[in-house]
């Protein structure tokens, strides 16, 4: 599971919808795995917005991932500012290839993947066991 | 033509040899690449986009989102849920792109809201008309269901869900489930012949 799912997931029990500690879930004994991808520019722009960041940086803490910066960044982050390198910031619109924030953060949302695992929810403390990639998300009818 | 939804719960169903047949028979991959290329038509996705596929079985719609050419709005980035562990085997067994969860869609889908740009199923969302314990009516299943799809979804964002009712009386409690979450749930059958697809549109504003 992508850590870009991860920043989407909560807790599915009914009683955790309205508390705020639902999510994140929490990773617990997580194997990590890269997994490569091609880079989607267009999809990380559109997805900027919707992460949430503050989530984003407790998790890749949690996961012992070198610490986000404070700030979520901005979609103009995203493009190389100078598009031919030379470092004098003109030619901006001519390559604007994606920058290196972008090429991080494909590798962190797209590539970094949670093998296997749980997630745990810190509202109620269920664990959701992660194997394969595949969170099972199955409540015993009690539970929903 | 008996029903495999009024004999078996989903995941007793779809087990291995099923999942396997299901996932490998040329005829059902045609079909379903056809209803997702029609569900992609009516969603009219323009950049890509981050999609929920509700009821995803082994991913055959999945490959179909992943590799949708940047001329055409792709490539889409999808999270799959299923209940059905051995139709999510044969899903990872073809290596697709997408996440996958063991999920039942009756139980909710657990996303913060305005997690995806759009949603789509198919053929899947008819079994919530049968209620799998004694429990548990498929009413309140389909309304837990369609009220935290609607929730998942952004503004604007739309569902498009292709489903086999059995009868007038499934066809209706769906939509109305689906009109009751917020949902402008329009049914558009493709096939008025066979009356075997049905596509209610969906979209949220
Ligand atoms: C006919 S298959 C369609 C699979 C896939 N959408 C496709 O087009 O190939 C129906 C799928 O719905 C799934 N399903 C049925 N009831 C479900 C439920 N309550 N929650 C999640 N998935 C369910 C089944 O496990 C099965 O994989």
């Amino acid at each position: 599971m992508k850590l870009l799912t991860l920043n989407f997931l909560t807790c599915a029990r009914k009683s955790c919808k309205s508390s705020p500690a639902a999510f994140p879930l929490h990773p617990k004994d997580a194997e990590l795995e890269q997994v490569e991808t091609e880079m989607n520019a267009v999809f990380l722009r559109n997805i900027l917005p919707r992460l949430e960041w503050e989530a984003m940086r407790s998790i890749t803490t949690e996961l012992g991932l070198p610490n986000l910066p404070a700030e979520t960044p901005a979609s103009e982050d995203l493009v190389e500012k100078d598009g031919n390198g030379d470092g004098d910031g003109k030619d901006d619109e001519a390559a604007a290839g994606p920058s290196q924030i972008a090429r991080d953060l494909h590798a962190l949302l797209m590539e970094t993947c949670i093998a296997s695992g749980k997630l745990v929810c810190g509202n109620c403390g269920h664990e959701y066991a992660v194997k394969e990639g595949i969170a099972n998300f199955l409540l015993p009818s009690h539970m929903v | 033509m008996s029903r495999p939804e009024d004999n078996l719960p989903p995941d007793l169903f779809y087990n291995d040899v099923e999942s396997r047949k299901y996932t490998t028979s040329s005829r059902i991959r045609n079909i379903q690449a056809d209803m997702t290329h029609r569900a992609l038509e009516l969603l009219d996705l323009r950049e890509p986009s981050f999609i929920l596929d509700v009821g995803c079985g082994s991913g055959l719609s999945g490959e179909i989102l992943s590799n949708v050419e940047p001329e055409e709005g792709g490539p889409h980035t999808w999270v799959g849920m299923d209940i059905s562990s051995s139709m999510l085997a044969q899903a990872l067994e073809r290596d697709v792109e997408g996440d996958m969860l063991l999920a039942d869609i009756g139980q909710g889908v657990p996303f913060r809201p305005g997690s995806f740009d759009a949603a789509i199923s198919i053929s899947a969302i008819q079994w919530l008309c049968n209620a799998e314990t004694s429990d548990v009516s498929p009413e309140s299943r389909l309304k837990r269901f369609f009220d935290s799809l609607y929730a998942s979804l952004k503004r604007g964002g739309k569902a498009v869900c292709q489903f086999y009712p059995k009868n007038a009386q499934q066809r209706s409690m769906i939509s109305n489930a689906a009109i009751k979450a917020g949902f402008g749930a329009g049914i558009l059958e493709d096939d008025p012949e066979t009356k075997s697809v049905k596509l209610p549109k969906s979209m949220k504003s």
